[in-house]
């Protein structure tokens, strides 16, 4: 079953600097009889006390200002972080879309490219062999993809990552904004594909600015401020709140 | 679907389904993600090979360049303190050269272990991923620049033929015993210097010295007879390098070093075994 059980869950990033992420700090530290260097590093609190639950079919906007803890928590849900206290547990197949450029090597052509963020989000090497006339049509990329990575302008990248990430049938998609830099047509169709991927199966979780994409892709929304959940609820409510007007209506009246 | 798509969905599942199952401190999720990660051969594999390859990308001769730097400075080394120390030449090269292709898979393993998690922040921050697979990749990647530089320690048998006898197959379980400590050594390393990044540079000041402490390019059959001598005994990397390089020059077989690799595999695998119970997941907050 597929599903984000996050309960009481803090994520704490310890900032070191120079001289706390030293040993000589921390062996001098405790000679000078203090007890530990880690209540010492000063912390910032990304995320504070969150509690979310989320099943099949759900498809979430994350909005709220920059720093309010939406990557964060994006992250929390794909399990590079682990909470500092409480729990998560996520279940299901993951494909985060956050930093399309990690994980793509410049050198190497767009065929090994799609290989490797296909075994990334593990796949066997002959499912993706099996995929890759999917993505290349998808994608429209064509005689591109023999060529290295590092000749494709950022929205040809964009096309390639996300044709990686809706071929595999994620049963979790976690998307993180920066897919703007596409060209309208392709634009569309992508949204046909999440749409379809989402009807077809499990989770979409969505931080953006974008309130067109979001009232196009999702229904529900949490607004996220300063490390906590203000407000989860149905998108239109959430967005209101979050922007003071009612934006669905803007939308929908253009 | 495919069974192929149920197998990967269940591994998957069985992933997410032990991560909760226990707090961050955990046995279970340590070795969960040992086996995760060696399940994902293929990755780490093709990963290892690409970083081969991208070292002598639009080059004409490719990796064979990692065999031939290897030739020349074997060659180089072994003449001059061959040499220096009066050695026979036939004698003395083949043992350089066989010496320094440890030698730098040890050192490959150590120095870049150190960097293991930092180099690769980009990849721990934005995909989720076993920490153990950094450490394969690391590892597969030593071993393929070790079976390189192997090519010349078989030309220089050629050239200079020693007697080898069946001893020569021990060269296999003593490079595996190699490589295993190569994998507690990154570990270890790795998680230590993420955390405190003076780390580092004090590792690759110790390997520095290491190198002139460990028998590599003066022999150790003619200091035996120096009271000295013993300490270097307390050398571990001495007892490595001994373990592949007799068997590998058909050299008698003293087997107390492989009492001492097999003391240190123990107590190393064990230390770098809690460490990644205890500060696995903090990796991805220190990167």
């Amino acid at each position: 079953m597929v599903s984000i059980d996050i309960e009481g869950a803090d994520v704490d990033f310890p900032v070191f600097d120079a001289k706390t992420r030293s040993l000589k700090k921390a062996v001098l530290g405790r000679a000078g009889g203090a007890i530990g260097t880690d209540s010492k590093v000063p912390v910032i609190e990304a995320l504070r006390d969150i509690t979310i639950s989320l099943r099949k079919g759900e498809r979430v906007a994350l909005v709220g200002h920059n720093g309010a803890g939406k990557s964060t928590l994006l992250r929390l849900m794909s399990g590079i972080y682990e909470p500092i206290r409480g729990r998560a547990r996520v279940v299901g197949k993951v494909a985060p879309v956050f930093d399309l450029a990690v994980g793509m090597d410049p050198e190497i052509s767009g065929l090994e490219n799609i290989l490797i963020r296909g075994l990334f989000l593990g796949m066997t090497r002959k499912q993706m062999e099996a995929k890759v006339d999917d993505i290349a049509a998808f994608t429209e990329l064509g005689d591109y993809l023999s060529m290295p990575l590092r000749t494709y302008s950022t929205g040809m990248r964009v096309r390639l990552a996300l044709g990686v990430v809706t071929s595999i049938d994620p049963e979790i998609l976690l998307l993180d904004e920066g897919i703007g830099a596409v060209d309208a047509e392709f634009l569309a169709k992508a949204r046909n594909r999440l749409h379809e991927l989402v009807e077809r199966s499990g989770i979409l979780v969505f931080a953006s600015h974008s309130d067109e994409f979001l009232a196009d892709l999702c229904d529900t929304a949490i607004w996220m401020d300063r490390g906590t959940i203000r407000e989860h609820g149905p998108l239109r409510d959430v967005l209101a709140h979050y922007k003071g007007r009612d934006v669905l209506a803007e939308i929908d009246a253009r | 679907m495919t069974a192929g798509d149920d197998r990967a969905q269940d591994s998957t599942s069985e992933r997410t389904a032990l991560v909760e199952a226990a707090g961050p401190r955990s046995w279970r999720r340590a070795f969960n993600d040992l086996g995760q990660g060696w399940k994902q051969r293929p990755l780490w594999g093709y990963l290892g090979w690409q970083d081969i390859k991208q070292r002598y990308r639009r080059s004409v001769l490719g990796p064979l360049w990692i065999s031939i730097s290897m030739g020349v400075i074997a060659t180089a080394m072994g003449i001059l303190y061959g040499a220096l120390f009066g050695e026979d030449i036939a004698t003395f090269l083949p043992y350089v050269a066989t010496g320094l292709l440890i030698w730098n898979f040890v050192n490959g393993c150590i120095l870049e272990g150190s960097e293991v998690f930092i180099a690769n922040e980009g990849l721990i921050r934005f995909l989720p991923a076993p920490l153990s697979l950094h450490v394969y990749r690391l590892v597969w990647r030593q071993t393929l620049f070790f079976l390189h530089n192997l090519v010349v320690w078989a030309i220089l048998m050629i050239v200079f033929p020693q007697s080898l006898s069946w001893t020569v197959l021990l060269a296999i379980p003593a490079f595996a015993v190699l490589v295993l400590n190569g994998a507690w050594i990154a570990v270890l390393a790795g998680i230590i210097a993420t955390r405190f990044r003076d780390i580092p540079p004090i590792i690759a000041s110790i390997t520095q010295l290491l190198f002139f402490m460990t028998p590599i390019v003066w022999s150790y059959e003619r200091f035996r007879s120096n009271p000295l001598a013993a300490y270097i005994e307390l050398n571990p990397v001495l007892h490595y390098v001994e373990i592949i390089r007799q068997p590998l020059l058909g050299l008698p077989i003293a087997w107390h070093h492989w009492y001492v690799v097999g003391a240190i595999t123990v107590v190393g695998c064990a230390t770098a075994l809690v460490c990644m119970r205890n500060y696995r997941s903090r990796v991805a907050y220190w990167v």
